[in-house]
């Protein structure tokens, strides 16, 4: 039986960082058989961070970021091809193009895309911008170039924020709105918000926080916005940052349990169907995906994690190939990264699934920390600032459930270390930007129907 | 040749920086941004960096070049 399942015919629907390093652990696993990977964008797997940096930055262009193989997938490619559905009885992909694909086992790999400006006309005007694939930040890039007087940006999120900091750098005004009190509150809490919100503003980012965006406006070309305030910003470009949607549409008659939320799957990246019953033959890696973490209470994650898109194909290409008793678990510590207004932001863990924090290292004034964040007594979550050295110690503080406050470990102990603070992590219904970490509860969306 | 770093991973050390400067540059204290495409004759030195990273954080490799239709 094992032997069998190096060989067959495996699909692979979504061709971007988890699609690709799934299809590459696939042959690292000795996978023999035929091999397809489909993929919506006509393009070769690329990587995406570097749209929100280097390539607004001019360092790198949107059409080089492709991702280097790490071997030779030997897979056939079918670039610029949707998926339209999978009927699980048949055992088939469905193509738009009418074609469908057998498997012996698929893997889904489709991500996110950008949340869009929820008004089409006012999102069709030019100089209105997503921030999600490589013509995104071609487009972006280019009319920063230019020179445009000012940038709105709309939702203080990690991408958002990236977006004002490389406008800044750049010599360009930018405004900031965003509904929640401060930046990135929805990941990192109150308090790193806070150091957030400072760093903007010192840095002549014009932060509006507790407004709504109420219109966008312009004759064909966008020239300012209303916001709920009763103020107006005049802009020439703006760059609608208000998070990801799971690509999960083409599933909806699929009868797996895929919502918006994202595709529930097992530790094991196995699928569930809409009944919670598990399949054998379905796996799902990346951003849409939806599992559950034993370090947090079983919760189903839901990450916007590239660390995580790469581990989690690893281990789903693993169990693809190799039978029940030797599949591995998903259990690797979530782990971000962002670089903005020069700091390096490094969170390990999940920040959201806290009560308290303390600042174990350094100091806010100091621009330089470590917090650490704690769950009804363990610690659950780091975040980093230009401390990124620190974090494999907190990690080990997670993966062992140690006692939160953590006990004295580091040489540079901050005098703020016993003093825990409420993690005031807010309500993500209320903000403009989603925690690119979020718990999501145990149970699939959708409700079940009867048939 | 194009090159990703697993920035979940780098934790600042700057050795790639310090083998090809015209890749890799510090962006503030500790935050590393890099060219994603690696021209011709800087291949050897990303190569060097990337085997002098004390978490092999980097990867130099050829991209997907489209097999079938
Ligand atoms: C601007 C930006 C900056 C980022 N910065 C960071 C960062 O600093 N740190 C970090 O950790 N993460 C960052 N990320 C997140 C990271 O890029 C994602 O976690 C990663 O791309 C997830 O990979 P994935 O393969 O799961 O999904 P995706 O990259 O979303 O790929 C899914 C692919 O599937 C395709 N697809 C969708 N539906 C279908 C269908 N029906 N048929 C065929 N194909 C389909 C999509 O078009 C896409 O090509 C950033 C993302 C963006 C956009
Ligand atoms: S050498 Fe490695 S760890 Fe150091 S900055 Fe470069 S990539 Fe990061």
């Amino acid at each position: 039986m094992p032997s069998d399942l190096k060989e067959g015919r495996i699909v692979v629907v979504g061709a971007s960082l988890a699609g690709l390093r799934a299809a590459e652990a696939l042959r690292e696993e000795g996978f023999t058989g035929e091999l397809t990977v489909v993929g919506d964008e006509p393009h070769a797997p690329y990587d995406r961070p570097p749209l929100s940096k280097q390539v607004l930055l001019g360092q790198a262009t949107a059409y080089t970021t492709e991702l280097p193989l790490r071997r030779d997938p030997d897979a056939e490619w079918r670039f610029g091809v949707r998926a339209t559905g999978v009927d699980l009885l048949a055992k088939q992909v469905l193509l738009e193009d009418g074609e469908s694909l057998p498997y012996d086992r698929l893997l889904i790999a489709t991500g996110t895309r950008a949340r869009p400006w929820p008004d089409p006309d006012e999102a069709a005007l030019d100089g209105v911008f997503t921030l999600r694939t490589r013509e995104d930040g071609a487009g972006l890039a280019e009319r920063l170039a230019a020179g445009p007087e000012r940038v709105l940006v709309i939702g203080g999120g990690f991408t958002g924020s990236e977006i004002a900091s490389a406008c800044r750098e750049m010599g360009l005004q930018v405004t900031v709105a965003e509904r929640g009190p401060a930046p990135l509150v929805g990941a990192l809490g109150a308090t790193l918000s806070k150091l957030a919100a400072v760093m903007q503003r010192n840095h002549g980012v014009d932060l509006r926080t507790g407004v709504t965006v109420t219109a966008l406006t312009g004759n064909g070309a966008f020239t300012g916005a209303e916001l709920s305030d009763g103020s107006r910003v005049h802009a020439d470009v703006c760059v609608v940052a208000l998070g990801a949607l799971r690509n999960v549409e083409w599933l909806a008659d699929s009868g797996l349990a895929a919502g918006p939320r994202g595709i529930a799957c097992d530790a094991g990246c196995r699928a569930f169907t809409m009944y919670g019953i598990v399949t054998d033959d379905i796996f799902v890696a990346g951003d849409v995906s939806r599992f559950p973490h034993p370090l947090f209470g079983y919760q189903m994650l839901s990450l916007e994690h590239w660390g995580n898109a790469v581990e989690q194909a690893e281990v789903a290409a693993h169990n693809m190939v190799s039978p029940g008793a030797l599949q591995r678990p998903h259990l690797s510590i979530p782990t971000f990264w962002s670089t903005q207004f020069g700091l390096n932001i490094k969170s390990v863990g999940v920040p959201t699934y806290s009560d308290h924090i303390v600042i174990a290292q350094g100091s806010l004034e100091a621009r330089r920390l470590a917090m650490v964040y704690g769950y009804q007594g363990r610690v659950t979550a780091a975040v980093t600032v230009d401390m990124a050295k620190s974090l494999d110690y907190y990690r080990h503080l997670i993966e062992t459930a140690a006692p939160f406050p953590p006990p004295p470990g580091a040489a540079d102990r901050a005098i703020a270390a016993d003093i825990t603070i409420p993690s005031a992590v807010p309500d993500p219904s209320g903000l403009s930007h989603g925690p690119t970490v979020a718990l999501t509860g145990h149970l699939p969306d959708r409700r079940l129907t009867v048939v | 040749m194009r090159t990703v770093v697993d920035l979940t991973r780098c934790q600042g050390y700057a050795q790639c920086v310090f083998h090809a400067p015209e890749v890799f540059a510090l962006h503030g204290e500790e935050g590393l941004l890099y060219a994603t495409a690696v021209p011709d004759d800087q291949v050897a030195r990303v190569r060097e960096a990337a085997a002098a990273c004390p978490v092999q954080a980097i990867l130099l490799g050829e991209e997907v070049t489209s097999r079938a239709l």
